[in-house]
């Protein structure tokens, strides 16, 4: 079946398009939305099976052949992102439908859900820099649509910065691929990596890669860049700020891993040198911004800019334990971050404000909610076992491998800051005195609290079952440090 | 004050439907010359407004009931329908298919399938310009 690595970006824009016709039928709604995300699921369980044991796959469309058409290719490591991808959402979407209101649902929210994961799986499917471009704005058209949707004040006035700031990026974007053509002649991922070591202007294909680390950044939230984040993702309601925090900022480390690894590899004395000085300053900035909050979504939020930071410490590196390690920790970091995010929702409900100084000694009548929260919170960290463990390790080790082993040391202590900034919240939810708190029926409880226990107990799984996936995860790593297996892929058929 | 807008009315009559026709044109010129289901759709949504700016809203919503997000929605349909049909003959995804067709009246004619998929963005096209016209319209 060549098509199959087309299935996870096709099934939900079928399904999205089919929501389309019946907005008002709530039922409907919400059992067709939650069918597409299952059969996305199920082709995307394939689609692994696939690679795992006949390599990548590789399909253009059109039939037409391989560097003038428009590739799809899965590798391992874009297969790892697309599963990841989707179980994030199925849990999301399981979360939405108590917490989101009936209003939001009638008004075409679950459409722009699967529209955006078409984007989202699409952008880690494609093998083509122009039509990444295009996949980009799919998910961005239906960011727009979720990051304004419900309509509050607070909505209205950050989507403005958030439209803008996409809106600048995506004209950088263009420009910065009409660049790359003119240069190289060609758009094909594949092909630019065959083309690019045989072009003798260095300078201006430096100049270029810088320009796609800026765009890039932009969409990943990397020091400066992170700007117009903290803003943006604090408006929407908690499952939408889940989705974005989880899915979104990592479609931009995506592209920076792929980019940076498959072709951008002229001159890594510069590129990969700023890479690295730059994922250092992005941690250190998110870490300031952890730590100087009181408001919990706020908190999480800078932890998505500080996890940014640590992936592309370790894909900067570009040594095997670098690069296994960024892939690990970016697999590992969707996870965490919807986790937290759900969790922080649920607390946010509990105590009717998102303000850790109004809250307090959540333990006594929570006790379930408040571990589970302390093994994600944990889990962030990188606690060992814990999912988190594995992933910076490869990427501490990476750097002591390499050259930056100042980075390395920078990732260690920063970690003890992310998990205070974390624990933080524990302490002032869960421990001291009692304070007035909403009160829920167990019913409307337990429908937020399983998916997000589910998503944890995954993250868990994930950490101390790393043995386990260590496999697939060299293997993905193996095709970002051996570009040929992917050229081989798309170009030799 | 009432504006009269007599022969702006009386032109519109006429005049949309010599774009509807140019639409149709275009929309079937697009295989081998510019054109395409995407202007064609463009320039339906322009007949479509011309009437909205000549007449009213209501009006225009009572000759033409269409809800235009499903429009959207089933245009969308059918340009993935025709998009994945090449998954049925495994070969690789948007692979048109074609052939040549002795037709009646029309003589020997080349009938693609990438017609199909230009129908569907023909139906996109015109759904949402005209939610997006209608959403900014309609709000006083």
């Amino acid at each position: 079946m060549s098509n199959l690595a087309l299935f996870p970006v096709v099934i939900p824009l079928i399904f999205a398009a089919i929501l389309m016709l019946f907005p008002k039928k709530l039922h409907m709604q919400r059992i067709v939305a939650i069918a597409g995300v299952v059969a996305t699921l199920a082709s995307a369980l394939v689609l692994f099976s696939k690679v795992n044991s006949d390599g990548v796959q590789a399909v253009t469309l059109g039939s037409w052949p391989a560097p003038f058409g428009i590739s799809m290719v899965s590798d391992m490591f874009s297969v790892l992102l697309v599963l990841s991808s989707t179980i994030v959402t199925l849990f999301v979407l399981f979360y939405s439908i108590p917490t989101i209101g009936v209003k939001r649902e009638q008004s075409f929210y679950y459409p722009a859900v699967l529209f955006l994961m078409t984007g989202v799986n699409g952008a880690f499917t494609t093998g083509d820099i122009f039509n990444l471009f295009v996949f980009i704005e799919v998910l961005l058209m239906a960011s727009y649509a979720l990051i304004v949707h419900g309509g509050e004040k607070p909505q209205l006035r950050e989507s403005i910065k958030y439209l803008l700031v996409n809106i600048i990026s995506s004209a950088l974007f263009v420009s910065a691929v009409a660049y790359l053509y003119s240069v190289t002649g060609t758009l094909n991922m594949a092909d630019l990596a065959v083309k690019i070591p045989q072009i003798e202007a260095v300078g201006i294909l430096t100049v270029i890669a810088v320009l796609f680390l800026v765009v890039f950044g932009f969409k990943a939230a990397i020091f400066p860049l992170y700007f117009w984040l903290p803003g943006s993702y604090f408006a929407p309601p908690m499952a939408i700020l889940a989705l974005f925090g989880a899915l979104l900022t990592k479609v931009g480390v995506y592209a920076i891993m792929r980019t940076y690894t498959l072709f951008f590899t002229m001159n890594t004395g510069f590129t990969h040198e700023l890479l690295a000085i730059i994922a250092i300053l992005t941690i250190l900035a998110g870490c300031v911004g952890a730590l100087a909050y009181f408001d919990v979504k706020k908190i999480i939020i800078y932890n998505i800019i500080i996890a940014v930071g640590v992936i592309l410490f370790g894909i900067s590196q570009m040594n095997a334990a670098g690069v296994e390690g960024s892939i690990f920790y970016l697999i590992h970091d969707m996870l965490i971050k919807a986790a937290l995010f759900l969790l922080v929702g649920i607390l946010t409900v509990i105590f009717g404000t998102s303000d850790l100084r109004k809250m307090g000694g959540l333990i006594k009548s929570y006790p379930f909610f408040g571990w589970t929260f302390l093994v994600a919170a944990f889990g962030l960290a990188g606690i060992p076992p814990l999912s988190g463990f594995p992933g910076k390790l490869l990427i501490v080790q990476g750097g002591f491998e390499g050259t930056h082993f100042w980075g390395s040391l920078v990732i260690l202590a920063t970690s003890l800051l992310v998990l205070l900034s974390v624990v933080r919240i524990f302490i002032y939810a869960f421990w001291g005195e009692p304070v007035k708190i909403v009160t829920i029926d167990r019913k409307h409880y337990l429908s937020m609290f399983v998916p997000t226990a589910i998503l944890v107990a995954l993250t868990v799984f994930l950490g101390a079952g790393a043995e386990l996936f260590m496999p697939f995860i060299s293997d993905a790593g193996e095709v970002l440090l051996n570009p040929s297996l992917y050229i081989d892929a798309v170009l030799k058929e | 004050m009432r504006t009269n807008d007599v022969m702006l009315q009386t032109a519109t009559k006429v005049v949309t439907f010599i774009i509807l026709m140019f639409a149709v044109h275009i929309f079937f010129a697009g295989h081998y010359t510019p054109g395409g289901g995407f202007v064609g759709g463009l320039l339906t949504a322009s007949a479509i407004v011309l009437l909205m700016l000549a007449f009213d809203i209501p009006t225009i919503k009572k000759i033409l009931p269409i809800n235009y997000v499903v429009l959207t929605a089933v245009g969308l349909l059918i340009a993935i329908a025709t998009a994945s049909a090449s998954i049925f003959f495994d070969v690789p995804f948007f692979t048109h298919a074609y052939d040549y067709f002795d037709l009646p009246l029309f003589g020997e004619t080349s009938l693609h399938s990438a017609l199909l998929f230009d129908i569907g963005v023909y139906l996109v096209v015109v759904g949402v310009t005209m939610t997006i016209i209608q959403t900014i319209g309609e709000d006083e």
